[in-house]
């Protein structure tokens, strides 16, 4: 049975009228099993005519407790003094706490580390080199990303590609809302039109100049890369794989230049160049489209 | 863990005790009445009225049928536990010892030797009385219980005498108290056999292990300390952040409990931003905090494990006790 389950349905299920429930399966108790976990399974129907299925999974704790004839019979004493006036368990006098208490562990990390964190910080702050990068050619320390050199280079490259038309003189999709002067979203704008979408854009930015570097080494990171490509000329991006379940390097790199010529330079000079012990392969990028 | 809370006294608690078969909880607090608990469901049984000031300690018998408490009131009691009423109280004026005539002062510690047969009481110095501790004869048959006082000793102790515990094999009595020394006494002789000068100052509580071979003393100079109960060498310190006022030893794990907090008289010219009421569990040997169980709005006064080992109680200036019954997660901590 599927979607809303209407009181006539079930009437016609068992030919009476008087329950739902029937179409329901029982509920199930499996459990407990090596740890102790009991998994219980319940149907119900819901107010709207949903049917719900609840998974409830309970730990089982057994607590053995011996109990002597004693104090069997001092469980049944009378009350006494002030309260005589309370009946046997009906006690204002005892609650339950309403929040739940834990044990707060109390954790001591061993003074050098958190020295040692601490000046890692402080080395970190101290030397402004780590944490400024520039966006645009991925310099670090040098200067701002509105302070690049390669500041107009990179836009020219990286976002008026392809169309030549200048935006505003377009009868594209967009062409009729954008006539008004309104807001325009930017996959209808005239650049984003005959076809050619936003998503198309951004592979075509990466796309660009682009070199594909493999058997690098484990330990290879952005960095290291920049020093190797960064005398060619200016690099837009540098992406390093990695796995993202082991967090290890995949061994492969792709660099964006900024021009053809210094992409072309790069792979002449480093292909076949001994990096880390090994031999680096640069080639350009084939497109994603060839790769899927 | 979700504590119970015994919400039955009106003023700050005092002493929390566990019977023997752990089903029984006792509870003393400056309020006249102590009250009797199921240790389990945290249900009121009853209270002993009779007291006509604060209840500072009591203890209870091995069969779980007496009860005895001392209080500020000059006297010490001794109830039928199962109803309630007091079948003899060593009055002020009625007890005859030397060198003085009568005990007129109020009685703070009480504990009952191993056998039952015998039990302690120690007096606070009152009008220029020096604290002192008697020993009285317990009657296995409640109608010869008589108020004589077998011995009495106390010389050179300054200040209260805080908590009184039998030794092992009921040969000492040990001692501590304001002047923060601890004293190990010859029952025989009454003379002081040994002494432990290591807190600086005063002792609030002294708790002895299951086997009687050490004990952990609570000092308001913010560390507990554990101590071999023959010898009285000082086997470890536990570092606090706050006076210490109660402290326990678990009976199934190698682990201390701490209870304590800023005095609430301290609170207003201290620095101390929080009042510190939660309870430290300590690793026994170690002497590293394993962790911390708050609740208490106000100093933990008293502490008590129940001899099995899986909940203890805690009893603050909040006028609550709260009963932990401890999780499975912390019967796996190493």
């Amino acid at each position: 049975m599927s979607g809303k389950m209407r009181w006539g349905d079930s009437a016609d299920l068992d030919g009476s009228d008087d329950d739902f429930d029937v179409a329901l399966p029982a509920s199930q108790v499996f459990g407990p099993d090596a740890n102790g976990v009991k998994t219980i399974i319940d149907y119900r129907i819901k107010e709207d005519g949903l049917k719900v299925r609840t998974v409830k999974k309970v730990r089982v704790n057994t607590v053995t407790k011996k109990v002597t004839k004693e104090m069997l019979a001092r469980k049944k004493w009378a009350k006494f003094g002030d309260a005589q006036r309370y009946k046997p368990g009906d006690e204002s006098m005892t609650a339950v706490s309403i929040e739940e208490i834990f044990l707060e562990r109390h954790r001591t990390t061993p003074k050098s580390e958190s020295e040692k964190s601490g000046d890692a910080l402080a080395a970190m702050a101290g030397s402004n080199t780590s944490l400024l990068v520039c966006r645009i050619c991925g310099k670090k320390g040098d200067h701002w990303t509105t302070k690049c050199p390669y500041k107009d280079l990179a836009s020219m490259n990286t976002l008026g590609l392809g169309d030549a038309k200048p935006p505003g003189e377009d009868d594209g999709p967009g062409g009729a809302s954008s006539g008004k002067g309104g807001y325009v979203p930017p996959s209808m704008r005239a650049g984003a039109s005959g076809g050619q979408s936003m998503g198309d854009s951004m592979n075509r930015r990466r796309d660009e100049n682009s070199v594909r570097v493999s058997n690098l080494s484990e330990d290879t990171r952005e960095q290291d890369l920049q020093e190797l490509f960064r005398p060619f000329g200016p690099v837009t991006r540098i992406y390093v794989a990695f796995n993202r379940e082991t967090g290890e390097s995949r061994g492969f790199a792709f660099v964006n230049f900024v021009n053809k010529d210094d992409a072309n330079r790069a792979i002449s000079k480093l292909d076949g160049y001994g990096y880390d012990n090994l031999i680096l392969r640069v080639e350009w990028a084939a497109p994603r489209e060839e790769r899927k | 863990m979700r504590p119970i809370l015994l919400k039955g006294h009106e003023r700050p608690l005092t002493f929390i005790k566990y019977n023997r078969d752990g089903d029984l909880l006792f509870t003393c607090a400056k309020d006249h009445h102590p009250t009797l608990w199921y240790a389990d469901d945290g249900e009121r049984v009853g209270t002993y009225v009779g007291h006509n000031g604060a209840v500072w300690t009591c203890d209870v018998t091995h069969d779980s049928r007496t009860l005895v408490t001392g209080s500020a009131d000059t006297t010490c009691k001794m109830w039928d536990v199962e109803t309630g009423t007091c079948y003899f109280t060593h009055q002020a004026r009625s007890i005859h010892w030397f060198p003085y005539d009568h005990f007129d002062q109020p009685a703070r510690a009480v504990a009952l030797a191993q056998g039952d047969e015998k039990m302690c009481i120690s007096t606070d110095p009152f009008m220029g009385v020096p604290a002192r501790v008697h020993i009285v004869n317990v009657a296995a048959n409640r109608e010869e219980q008589t108020n004589e006082i077998v011995a009495s000793f106390g010389d050179g102790v300054e200040g209260r005498i805080n908590r009184a515990l039998w030794g092992p094999l009921n040969e000492t009595i040990l001692t501590g108290g304001e002047d923060g020394v601890i004293r190990a006494w010859d029952v025989e002789t009454g003379k002081i056999k040994l002494e432990a000068r290591d807190h600086k100052k005063q002792i609030q509580h002294l708790c002895l292990s299951e086997d009687k071979t050490h004990f952990v003393s609570a000092s308001l100079d913010k560390t507990a300390k554990l101590f071999d109960s023959e010898t009285l060498e000082c086997l470890k310190t536990y570092v606090a952040d706050r006076p210490v006022n109660a402290a326990i030893i678990s009976p199934i794990l190698d682990h201390i409990v701490l209870g304590g907090g800023q005095d609430a008289m301290a609170v207003t010219t201290t620095s101390s931003k929080a009042g510190k009421f939660d309870s430290k569990i300590y690793f026994k040997v170690y002497e590293e905090e394993i962790g911390s169980i708050r609740g208490h709005f106000g100093p933990v006064n008293a502490l008590a494990f129940n001899p099995d080992g899986r909940s203890f109680t805690t009893g603050g200036e909040d006028g609550y006790s709260r009963v932990h019954h401890l999780d499975n997660d912390y019967f796996r901590i190493r």
